[in-house]
């Protein structure tokens, strides 16, 4: 009886902790950055959501319009030296127009009484762009540097989105309304509505996913680049596109994430680190490579600290980041030592 | 290029020079390092928050007040504590938020003899330091009462569940030290930790122990998920917070889960609920309808007030220690210290503070209330 609350609840968070691994996983297989802010977003989503759900306009768009302005910016910089007037356009539209829509959207919905679905959409609509915004700001420059230099500016990233979520959003913690509030009984067990939508939603991007790197060009450009980068260059892939599409991607899913975790608990401005963190453990255990093998081990991770904080509540985290450390070990034996890049 | 050069000096110059202006003008200095970023900020921001409805003079002199960062690190407490001492020689040092930064800065206060008044709780040894002053309510009070109503509503079994930190074993030491005085025997000890997305685990080991009744420690909205989890599961037995839990954010989280909920609190959350006779009342309803008004209603929070308290004891002690000595001196320091220790009682917002050489908490039973969270209020509890 006990177990299979704590199963379904290992699960729940899981399935979050899989779309946060799924993430990072094709962020670094594509641009090889180890995107530490990816947690961000999911409380970025979370809170955007809640504030949604108050009927109050949430700061993340005035955020939203200052990334999109700085990345503008950048553009401009990086044309100095000549354009064509296509290139400026689709700047302007991409960076300064695109955010000025959302932010009119969102100020003329918010005090809107709006269903729960269409403030979830609109909050996957926020967030999203700030992935590519993120990416345009941050990592183009640094495209070709190594891994850890990459690293850094991930912790630079999070460091500074924190802040801002500090300021935008206060220290205190907020939590949205479920998107459905009902309650079925499948024999002795009580599966909540929305844990039904979390499942649902990480199996429809994992889906997703796959159709996406199967089927289309994009995708299969994705891959190449996941594959070799310099390789895909020579044959006509543009590794900036591919770089922004991993980071609009990975947005999302931070976003679906945040909307589907933000009303079963307290989020602050800080949690989406820590959230991030085991999403990171899974990704860890699927070596930053296997899409299969991380969605695994993230439903693994829930399990393992449902059922440590139900025996050894002191111990949970411990035990949760203490996973990585034979994975890391089984792996450096079964690859033997090899110079990273 | 020279031009250039100039006009970024521009303002560095205009900086210091009123810099000078405003330290030969200013008679008192005062050092604030606050928590307002990092895991500290809920606490910390209605701190520095507070810090801005201080006065601008006291006892005829000016006041000078410095607010550093110290994102409730105590290496950067320690940096800030520092700077007051040796770049601005302070008269008193305020802070922190956060127990660890509030140590480090009891550690320089005690070295460069400087008035230290903290707005934390800290572990007795540093309360015991001769410069150091503590504002909150310690646990051990605030447990006392406690325990003594969950003795009067007939509890004799508890489950526990804090944080897996130094707040959360602060708590567990109470039921250890004084619990059995009570009558109160701890059948389960659960932790978590602020961000957990998840206490399923450690409630449903709390409802299986069948407990009479659940004591919270922890704080802030977090304490909200396990009392939001408890009612989940379907326990009906009493639930206890802290004072570190009393905040509107609270009961806006946990909506009518926390119907019924005991929660100890100092007397500055409701100061409008408190009889005309009580000590607190004047200083408590002026210090809120301050904050209110400048923040907006329903802002005030359980920790801002210390704040307000640290001046309220200044305002008393600093003309006493002018009689003896000019401030920027040793001897200032020396007899601010002494004024504090004993000038009192000092009727504050959170209680009556009556220091003695011995007793550097100085809050009686005065500085608890009882509030029972009804239909998202708080309302007093005998």
């Amino acid at each position: 009886m006990i177990a299979t609350f704590l199963i379904q609840d290992g699960v729940t968070n899981g399935a979050i902790y899989a779309l946060l691994g799924l993430a990072l996983v094709l962020l670094f297989s594509v641009t090889r950055v180890i995107f530490i802010p990816q947690g961000e977003f999911v409380a970025y989503g979370a809170l955007t959501l809640a504030l949604l759900d108050g009927g109050k306009v949430p700061a993340t768009i005035s955020l939203l319009v200052c990334f999109g302005a700085i990345a503008f910016l950048f553009d401009l910089w990086s044309m100095r030296r000549g354009t064509d007037a296509r290139t400026f356009l689709r700047s302007l539209a991409l960076n300064l127009v695109l955010p000025g829509v959302i932010y009119g959207i969102t100020i003329m919905l918010a005090p809107l009484d709006l269903p729960s679905v269409a403030k979830a959409l609109l909050t996957i609509l926020i967030i999203t762009p700030m992935g590519a915004y993120i990416y345009r700001i941050a990592y183009r420059p640094l495209a070709d540097a190594s891994v850890l230099v990459l690293l850094i500016a991930s912790v630079g990233v999070h460091l500074a989105m924190m802040g801002l979520g500090l300021v935008f959003f206060g220290a205190e913690g907020l939590r949205a309304e479920p998107l459905a509030d009902d309650n079925f009984s499948i024999g002795s067990l009580m599966v909540s509505a929305q844990s039904l939508c979390i499942y649902g939603a990480t199996i429809a991007i994992i889906v997703g996913l796959y159709l996406f790197f199967e089927r289309t060009l994009l995708g299969k450009a994705l891959r190449a680049t996941a594959v070799n980068r310099l390789g895909a260059r020579l044959v006509g892939v543009r590794t900036h596109l591919t770089g922004v599409t991993a980071f609009t991607l990975a947005a999302a899913i931070g976003a679906v994430s945040g909307v589907l975790i933000g009303p079963i608990t307290t989020i602050y401005y800080d949690t989406g680190f820590l959230i991030g963190l085991k999403g990171f453990v899974a990704a860890i255990i699927g070596g930053l490579a296997s899409f299969p093998i991380t969605a695994i081990a993230a439903i693994g991770v829930g399990l393992v600290e449902a059922f440590s904080s139900f025996f050894a509540s002191s111990y949970k985290e411990v035990i949760v980041f203490g996973l990585i450390i034979p994975v890391l070990i089984w792996l450096s034996l079964s690859h033997g030592f090899h110079e990273e890049e | 290029m020279k031009n250039r050069f100039f006009a970024g000096m521009a303002p560095v110059a205009a900086l210091s020079l009123s810099l000078f202006a405003s330290s030969a003008l200013a008679d008192i200095t005062i050092g604030v390092t606050i928590s307002s970023t990092g895991p500290g900020a809920a606490l910390g921001i209605p701190l520095k928050n507070s810090v801005e409805l201080w006065p601008t003079e006291v006892g005829g002199e000016k006041l000078k007040v410095i607010v550093l960062d110290d994102a409730g690190d105590p290496s950067i407490a320690t940096t800030n504590a520092r700077r007051f001492v040796n770049d601005d020689k302070v008269d008193v040092m305020v802070g922190s938020a956060l127990t660890p930064a509030s140590i480090a800065v009891a550690g320089v206060a005690a070295e460069s003899s400087t008035p230290h008044l903290g707005c934390s709780p800290v572990p007795p040894n540093i309360s015991k330091g001769k410069w150091t002053f503590i504002m909150p309510q310690d646990a051990g009070l605030i447990a006392k009462n406690l325990f003594a109503k969950m003795k009067a509503d007939g509890v004799k079994t508890v489950g526990y569940i804090g944080f897996s930190d130094s707040y959360g074993d602060l708590w567990m030491g109470q039921f250890k030290a004084i619990g059995e005085q009570y009558g109160l025997k701890v059948i389960a000890d659960e932790r978590y930790a602020r961000p957990d997305t998840s206490v399923s685990g450690q409630v449903l080991k709390l409802v299986a122990a069948r407990p009479d009744a659940v004591f919270v420690g922890a704080s802030g909205t977090g304490a909200a998920l396990p009392q939001i989890g408890l009612r989940e599961r379907g326990f009906t037995g009493k639930i206890y917070q802290t004072h570190g839990a009393v905040t509107f954010d609270f009961l806006r989280i946990a909506g009518k889960a926390a119907d019924n909920t005991i929660f100890a609190s100092g007397p500055a959350m409701a100061p409008e609920a408190l009889p005309d006779t009580a000590e607190t009342k004047a200083e408590g309803m002026a210090y809120v309808t301050a904050y209110e008004k400048k923040f907006g209603p329903g802002t005030r929070t359980q920790f801002g007030p210390h704040i307000n308290d640290a001046m309220a004891i200044l305002k008393k002690a600093i003309p006493i220690a002018l009689k003896k000595a000019k401030p920027g001196t040793p001897e200032f320091r020396a007899a601010l210290r002494d004024a504090i220790e004993t000038g009192g009682p000092f009727a504050a917002s959170q209680g009556v503070f009556n220091f003695k050489a011995d007793d550097h908490l100085g809050l009686d039973d005065r500085a608890v209330v009882l509030f029972t969270a009804k239909n998202g209020k708080f309302e007093i509890t005998k």
